[in-house]
């Protein structure tokens, strides 16, 4: 355990580090979380962040020395990752890799496995995506049909993911797959695999976004040879693995290489914007009714934080104690989405304008706003999430 | 926020007390019996200390400070239990925190054994602004009050009573005995909800002494103090509507199907079940502020709390008549209760429009 007064010094130079070190404006618009890179500048120029990030010893802090990391303690990395936020720097691109591939391969997989896909993990030399959902079954994961059809050491894949962020630049994907369509149920036929995305027969396609970029790929395989030693645990446990991998998500167990995933606006930001902006000739800030929506956003906003804060105290357990973890995501990108709608109406005529440099932040809002919906909508659209808390918080009906 | 082990066995013994004291057809009789409070279900909240625990230890109290009185009153919240506890700790805390030390050994001591006490704040116009008061208080050979004060809790049993009245221009605060208060200048009043013995008292003809005023006039201490309370109740209120419409909609069929699975009741309702989880948060979390000690902050904290309690209680009402159907447009339906009680809380002290705009300034300038 490190003492407070290391971990004090160390705050000190890793603040002063990314200080000193965050990139100044490429000039170009940059995207807010990986599901959002667009263009091979934006790629490149992330990449390079996280390289260096890493070379600094910045992030994996706390994975083994001997597969690439700091092999330190998580409050080491924990505080790094607190100082990227504080200097508002660029996210680590490689999202998947850092948070549920990396994880999933350091608790499961074997020493070989380790040695091969942490380190590029870390130095985002390898980026990794994830092949999950499908066209068809969104939000019910355990009908996917993704093909992986064994045939002598190799499995033979075919059929489509979607939403593979980074599928174009990623050189591996953890997958999906159904290997057995005879299983006794829909889960047992499910296997995962890490897959390469290099072989022949991969083929991800760019899919252009509501805000008119692009970002996620939908990945065909056709007759793609997925080597058998790609696969992770057993043939038929596919299921369990990818619900470990959730785990990884939900952020419930720890063990992510750490770093910023996202560059994070907050209310307070929209508040900054309001002083900015003009509504008739007036800052909207002077706007009573403007007043009166920021007012509420910011409340709604400390509803979220004390939330998490009490969910944390026994004592003050409501009869519904895991309505709160359950929630974080539903309350979290549905406050988010309207915090962008609300910076997008604040701004008088010019919240018609969208990305150029002449509207307000360079479109940063109405970008944002756009984006937004890909968290009320992916991992579980928003109307499901309230299905789910109804049915197994409250004990409602299907 | 944190919560210590005195407060959280609070907490427990309020919630079984309560729970065993008040079921609902003890809150519709109390309702029925119109005139006076509970006198035994009062004795036993004396014994159990509940009036001690905001009176400072040198007063006689527990000294355990205002937000302690938080879990007791988010239980009689949840079981809407008709007592003059609100009334009496926020006249409590109104000496305590206005009153000079010779008036606080003289009424403190008395309240935290039992004595009833109340506030008179409102008037007939309605303002929430507590300092800005039209009754008045003329000091001569002897002090004479005059005015008209509304809505005024539980006066008709209280042995003191504290009042706002100007004097020489300024608002102040002035303890009125029940001696020196005619039963024919206390009329009850006909409120929203029916749990609460409400009254207009008129001063016109009463007299005090000097000694009765009190030296400070902290009106801030008293709002922040009775937006805590009020928000506490609410909480309590919101998780037992919760309940009043999650047992209707698991156990009422229509077109051969449970209404809870009808999304169009199942996604409101877990609306107000995330709101219910914010409203208590905020509860405690304005409780620790206030416990610090920082006005300022103490004043955002409370703010934000009866706002959001205020708009999401009176939402949890709302719903709670209307996913009843017929049921819910009948007084039997127990909807009703919360209904009524979540519009007299978002009334009291400051509804949701009143509080954002307070808190505008403090957040935006």
């Amino acid at each position: 355990m490190p003492t407070p007064a290391e971990l004090a010094e160390f705050e000190n130079e890793v603040d002063g580090w990314f200080k000193e070190n965050n990139p100044a404006n490429p000039g170009f618009i940059l995207p807010e979380t990986f599901m959002e890179v667009g263009t091979d500048a934006q790629f490149e120029f992330l990449r390079d962040w996280q390289a260096k990030v890493y070379e600094a010893g910045y992030v994996g802090m706390a994975w083994p020395k001997e597969y690439g990391g700091g092999g330190q303690d998580q409050a080491f990395q924990d505080l790094a990752t607190r100082a990227m936020a504080k200097n508002r720097t660029p996210f680590l691109l490689n999202t998947i890799g850092l948070n549920w591939a990396g994880p999933l391969i350091l608790q499961m997989s074997t020493d070989e496995d380790k040695q091969r896909y942490i380190p590029g993990i870390l130095s985002a030399q390898d980026i990794w995506c994830q092949g999950f959902s499908e066209p068809d079954h969104g939000s019910d994961l355990g009908s996917a049909q993704c093909r992986a059809v064994k045939d002598g050491d190799e499995y033979v894949g075919n059929g489509s993911k979607i939403w593979t962020s980074l599928g174009s630049y990623a050189k591996y994907m953890i997958l999906l797959a159904r290997t057995d369509t005879n299983a006794p149920n829909k889960y047992a036929g499910l296997s995962f695999f890490l897959a390469p995305m290099t072989v022949p027969g991969v083929d991800p396609q760019p899919i252009k976004k509501l805000t008119g970029e692009y970002g996620f790929c939908q990945t065909y395989f056709n007759d793609a040879r997925i080597p058998g030693s790609c696969l992770l645990g057993e043939e038929g446990a596919g299921w369990q693995v990818a619900m470990i991998t959730l785990t990884f998500e939900r952020g419930a167990t720890g063990g992510q290489a750490g770093g910023l995933a996202s560059m994070d606006l907050n209310v307070n930001d929209v508040v900054e914007l309001a002083r900015r902006a003009q509504r008739n000739g007036k800052s909207a800030i002077e706007d009573p009714l403007i007043r009166d929506d920021l007012v509420r956003l910011l409340i709604e906003s400390e509803s979220n934080s004390l939330m998490a804060k009490r969910a944390g105290i026994t004592a003050l357990a409501s009869d519904w104690p895991n309505a709160v973890p359950m929630s974080g995501k539903l309350r979290g990108s549905e406050l988010k989405r309207r915090m962008c709608k609300l910076a997008v109406s604040l701004q008088g005529a010019n919240g018609a304008r969208f990305v150029a440099a002449d509207a307000i932040d360079g479109g940063m809002w109405q970008r944002s706003y756009f984006n937004a919906f890909s968290s009320t909508i992916g991992g579980g659209t928003s109307q499901i999430q309230k299905n789910i808390l109804g049915e197994r918080i409250l004990g409602l009906p299907k | 926020m944190e919560i210590n082990e005195e407060q959280t066995m609070l907490l427990e013994t309020a919630m079984s007390f309560c729970r065993e004291k008040s079921p609902m057809t003890a809150v519709r009789e109390g309702i029925a019996k119109v005139a006076t409070h509970d006198g035994a279900l009062w004795q036993e909240m004396v014994d159990l200390g509940w009036l001690s625990v905001a009176v400072p230890e040198e007063m006689g109290g527990l000294g355990m400070g205002i937000e302690s009185v938080v879990p007791i009153i988010e239980s009689m919240g949840r079981y809407l239990v008709s007592s003059p506890y609100l009334a009496t700790t926020l006249a409590i805390h109104s000496i305590a925190t206005s009153g000079s030390e010779a008036q606080q050994q003289r009424w403190l001591p008395a309240l935290a054994s039992g004595a009833i006490g109340t506030v008179a704040l409102t008037e007939a116009e309605g303002s929430w602004l507590l300092d800005e008061v039209a009754c008045t208080a003329t000091v001569d050979t002897e002090i004479r009050l005059s005015g008209k004060k509304c809505q005024v809790l539980d006066v008709q049993e209280a042995d003191f009573v504290v009042v706002s009245v100007q004097i020489d221009g300024t608002a102040r605060l002035v303890v009125v005995t029940r001696e020196q208060l005619p039963r024919e200048n206390i009329c009850r009043e006909v409120v929203i909800d029916e749990t609460r013995r409400s009254y207009t008292l008129d001063l016109n003809g009463l007299t005090i002494d000097e000694d009765q005023v009190l030296p400070g006039n902290d009106f801030q201490a008293i709002e922040q103090a009775a937006l805590l309370l009020l928000t506490a109740e609410m909480s309590g209120g919101m998780s037992a509507v919760l309940h009043v419409i999650v047992d209707y909609l698991t156990t009422r069929k229509q077109f051969d199907q449970f209404i809870g699975s009808y999304q169009a009741l199942k996604h409101p309702t877990v609306d107000i079940l995330l709101s219910e989880e914010g409203c208590k948060s905020h509860v405690y979390h304005a409780a620790a502020v206030m416990a610090e000690g920082d006005p300022m902050q103490t004043e955002v904290a409370v703010r934000m709390a009866k706002a959001q309690a205020s708009e999401a209680f009176a939402y949890a009402g709302d719903r709670a008549v209307q996913f009843h159907g017929g049921f819910g447009f009948t007084y039997e339906c127990d909807a009703q209760l919360f209904l009524r009680r979540a519009l007299w809380c978002q009334h009291q002290f400051g509804d949701e429009r009143h509080h954002r705009q307070m808190l505008a300034p403090l957040l935006l300038d």
